[in-house]
């Protein structure tokens, strides 16, 4: 084991960082406005212009002009760069921690050449709306990456248009609606069966689309029951939407008998395989029998996407199916590429445009630098890494891995606190935020939380066996300080920049708050007046 | 809405005896005659020291409460033993307490407007506190005594400790929860017979649950209201709908604008209330002459959905109304504090029971349901 300066590993063993974080208290960049303060000071329209263009605010039809100047923060560079620069020390994001805390959405090492590829000018500085004949490159790039997703998935077609998972869920879902209208029995087919441990889009895209959620529970190993499946498939049933393998990292081995029943009641199958990191070159959506899958490229495909968006949710269809898939779709007539929009039966567009080229980008990089074998490899080593981390979190006291006893898993667990919690009262948030002290991320899990005080690890094929000891140590840290010491564990973080949050104004709708505008219409004006000022000085 | 009230008094009520009979295999403690037999048999109690892990939990937040309670082994003794000073009220025979103590302390304990009263007991504890506070307050059940039906426990003592502190902190709401007590005697000659006593008012722990989706501090309002539109949404005009017992069924007649009765079992036909608290005859002389549907929501924590509480819908009421007009409501907590576990039935008729048995679809929302398991 690597040894630097004999400090970080005793005895075969990582010691715990000695870590503490950059903790600025910096306001929000609203509260740091200061009236009249600029970054940047715009030089007035020269008069010979003013007089020849006029009044151009005039020109806009007096319905559409706002009365009030948007109250966007006032605030110079200096201030601006300072502001940013501290928060970003305040990050624990996935270049800077072992970040294998954020089960579900695979935080793997996306290489920087592929990022720097993305931001070459021939990239960057192309737009949506060029004649095609200027951007045949990209176009074939994403017509090739398509190419790769078929032989990935066994689907006959695919579109990149949804611009991340949920959207194209929604898509599966809206293409399930589209071919049963296409067969006059969108009346009838108007249920969705699902998992309770399928990603929650899927019950959530489907019930927006339309459909009622009929949702299964697993059995005592934590597979979804197939005879709950066959209660609850009628001529209603208009199709499948699961997620497999399930959050909880187990693959439902009766998938097949699952395709089959819908299939035989007449409704469709969608495969949800955003993260299907533990299954690349081992099993396709095809062969189970599905109709439609997903990838999130930003999460098996190595193409992070910045702070929530824009990514791509490329969504197959078997040729049955095609003719529905979102527009615009590549074509290649053997000589040019096209965008083809023309398509009377798709479902149309799930947002603007056609696709975010610069994540295929990357991910079209990234599986050329492995080839074949090497995306098979990925997986072999992520489920491996998994199943590695799954042994050592297990001998730490207080945890546990409900469902699926002594079986393997695929690419992540969902772990289980509620040993802890009931002998020491420590709660899984709390083991996350102590976590945080030793400078690594830890998430608990979507809800509802079906497994009690859970917390979901997905270790990738990014890290080593030193890396995950590293985390196991910390985490086996935590435990133990829960039992000895749970004070501690409860009053954290104390080296970390991370606060506490007091989650009871999210259940209250007299002081609940999703943006800026919201939070001062419900806190009094005044009194807010007086904090800002006191907060710029 | 979240409402403002003085949290720092905490109110404290110990049943000494609570849980004395479960060791000895008495299957409960209720009346002097079987606390004597019990003792005879060498039964110890179990109530102060379950108290004691309950009350450790509360200690780190000893400097801003101030607990009220009890003298001696009605509740004294366990906060001393935990470092606590407490405010001691009433007086109490030593050693010969009865519910009538209990119920006294509660009373005195509303009047002192204590913020949470947290009760030490069984169902036998719950159904006195039940009786002399009913929802004038809100209290909490830390689990001592040989029954726990009710769903007004915590899980341990020491999710007891941890709900009243963050209960006390204003980190969690309240919900009406059931007050359940089974039949003593004839759970001794092997028969479970119980009925649902009424409701009180507890601390709500959300951990288990969706925290952005369901936005109420009051419970789970918002999931029963969602349960209401869809089966309101799907009633028809030439039935009617035999209406169990419980809250969440009784979101469902609030939408329709009626009053229904929280612990009886209602009848509603096209939108109107045509029997209040009807009893198996009734039902059955109903069934004669008209076609008919159950709607039945089980019991939390323990997934009774026929047998416990709503027995006027007995086993001859079920064969004839049929397993396929039986329509089950829950809120998507109340399925996740199962556990896995199925929904059970205890129609006191093995046939019933067996019919049943199986997969069934549970309304949990509005567009929403499940498939779950039914097993006697």
């Amino acid at each position: 084991m690597e040894d630097i300066a004999g400090k970080r590993y005793a005895k075969g063993k990582p010691n715990l960082r000695r870590f503490h974080e950059a903790k600025w208290d910096e306001p929000i960049i609203f509260e740091l406005s200061k009236e009249g303060e600029r970054g940047i000071l715009v030089p007035e329209v020269e008069d010979e212009i003013k007089n020849e263009v006029g009044d151009v605010v005039s020109t806009l039809p007096e319905k559409m002009r706002r009365k009030h100047l948007p109250e966007l923060p006032e605030i110079s560079q200096p201030r601006v760069l300072r502001h940013y620069l501290r928060l970003s020390q305040e990050t624990l994001g996935t270049d800077l921690n072992v970040d294998v805390g954020q089960g579900t959405c695979t935080m793997k090492y996306s290489p920087k050449i592929n990022e720097q590829l993305a931001r070459l000018p021939q990239m960057a500085e192309i737009h949506p709306l060029q004649d095609e004949d200027t951007v045949q490159g990209i176009l074939e790039v994403m017509y090739k990456f398509e190419q790769i997703l078929k032989e990935i998935s066994g689907m006959d077609q695919f579109s990149l248009q949804p611009g991340g998972g949920s959207q194209a869920i929604y898509a599966n879902a809206s293409i399930i609606r589209a071919y049963h209208a296409s067969r006059g029995e969108s009346a009838q087919r108007n249920e969705i069966v699902t998992t309770i441990f399928s990603h929650p889009s899927n019950a959530a895209c489907a019930k927006t689309a339309g459909f009622k959620v009929i949702t299964l529970y697993p059995d005592e190993d934590g597979y979804p029951d197939l005879e709950a499946l066959k209660a609850a498939t009628s001529k209603r049933t208009a199709g499948l939407m699961i997620t497999n393998p399930e959050d909880t990292g187990i693959f439902n081995p009766k998938i097949e008998e699952f395709v089959k029943v819908i299939h035989e009641a007449g409704g469709l199958c969608a495969h949800d395989q955003a993260n299907a990191n533990g299954i690349l070159g081992i099993t396709r959506a095809r062969e189970t029998g599905f109709d439609l899958c997903h990838f999130n490229l930003h999460k098996t495909f190595s193409s992070p996407h910045g702070c929530g968006g824009p990514a791509v949710g490329a969504i197959g269809a078997i040729k049955e199916l095609a003719r529905f898939l979102p527009v615009p779709v590549i074509e290649f007539d053997g000589k040019k590429y096209h965008l083809n929009y023309d398509k009377p039966e798709s479902i149309g567009r799930v947002r603007s445009f056609c696709g975010v080229a610069p994540v295929v980008l990357k991910a079209y990089a990234w599986v050329m630098s492995l080839g074949a074998e090497g995306l098979k490899e990925v997986s072999n080593i992520a489920v491996l890494n998994n199943n590695y981390l799954l042994k050592k979190i297990l001998q730490v006291r207080g945890a546990g891995a409900p469902f699926a006893k002594g079986k393997r898993r695929i690419e992540q667990v969902r772990y289980s606190w509620e040993k802890l919690t009931r002998d020491t009262g420590v709660h899984s948030e709390e083991i996350g935020l102590r976590a945080a002290d030793f400078g690594v991320h830890y998430w608990t899990s979507h809800h509802p939380w079906i497994v009690p005080e859970p917390c979901t690890l997905e270790p990738t094929e990014s890290y080593s066996k030193a890396d995950l000891d590293e985390y196991v140590e910390i985490i086996r840290h935590v435990a133990r300080e829960a039992y000895v010491n749970p004070e501690v564990v409860k009053t954290a973080p104390h080296n970390s920049t991370v606060h506490k949050i007091d989650h009871t104004p999210l259940d209250d709708p007299s002081r609940w708050a999703m943006t800026w505008r919201a939070y001062r219409k419900k806190v009094n004006k005044e009194q807010n007046r007086k904090k800002l000022q006191f907060n710029i000085y | 809405m979240v409402t403002k009230v003085e949290r720092e008094k905490l109110g404290l009520i110990v049943n000494p005896i609570a849980g004395i009979g479960g060791r000895v295999g008495l299957k409960g403690s209720d009346g002097t005659r079987i606390q004597q037999r019990a003792f005879e048999l060498g039964a110890a109690p179990q109530s102060l020291n379950r108290a004691v892990r309950g009350i450790e939990r509360i200690k780190p937040s000893k400097g801003t409460l101030e607990i009220v309670t009890y003298p001696a082994e009605m509740g004294e003794d366990a906060a001393r033993k935990c470092g606590f000073e407490p405010t001691v009220i009433g007086s109490i025979k030593e050693g010969q307490t009865t519910a009538e103590d209990t119920k006294r302390a509660a009373r005195e304990m509303l009047s002192l407007k204590v913020s949470l009263l947290l009760f030490s007991g069984g169902d036998g504890t719950a159904r006195d506190v039940y009786d002399a506070v009913g929802q004038e307050m809100t209290v909490l059940g830390l689990p001592a005594g040989v029954k726990i039906y009710s769903a007004v426990f915590a899980t341990n003592p020491e999710t007891a400790g941890d709900l009243a502190v963050l209960y006390l902190q204003g980190k969690c709401g309240i919900q009406e929860v059931e007050v359940i007590d089974i039949d003593e005697d004839a759970l001794r000659h092997g028969v479970v017979s119980s009925r649902l006593y009424g409701y009180l008012k507890v601390p709500f722990e959300r951990r288990l649950i969706q925290r952005s989706k369901v936005p109420s501090l009051s419970g789970d309002a918002e999931a029963m209201d969602a349960i209401a539109y869809e089966v309101t949404d799907r009633m028809e005009e030439d039935y009617f709908y035999i209406i169990g017992p419980g809250t969440t069924t009784r979101a469902i007649t609030s939408k329709l604008g009626l009053n229904k009765t929280l612990i009886g079992v209602d009848v509603v036909s096209k939108g109107k209330l045509v029997g209040v608290d009807v009893n198996e005859a009734q039902l059955l002389k109903l069934l004669r002459r008209h076609k008919a549907k159950i709607i039945v929501t089980p019991i939390g924590g323990q997934g009774f959905l026929f047998g416990r509480g709503n027995q006027q819908i007995s086993p001859e009421v079920i064969k004839k109304v049929g397993r396929q007009n039986i329509v089950v409501v829950s809120t998507p907590e109340k399925i996740n504090s199962l556990r896995g576990r199925p929904l059970l039935v205890d129609t006191g008729d093995r046939a019933v029971d067996r019919m049943l048995s199986g997969y069934i679809s549970v309304i949990t929302g509005c567009k929403e349901e499940i498939i779950y398991r039914i097993s006697y």
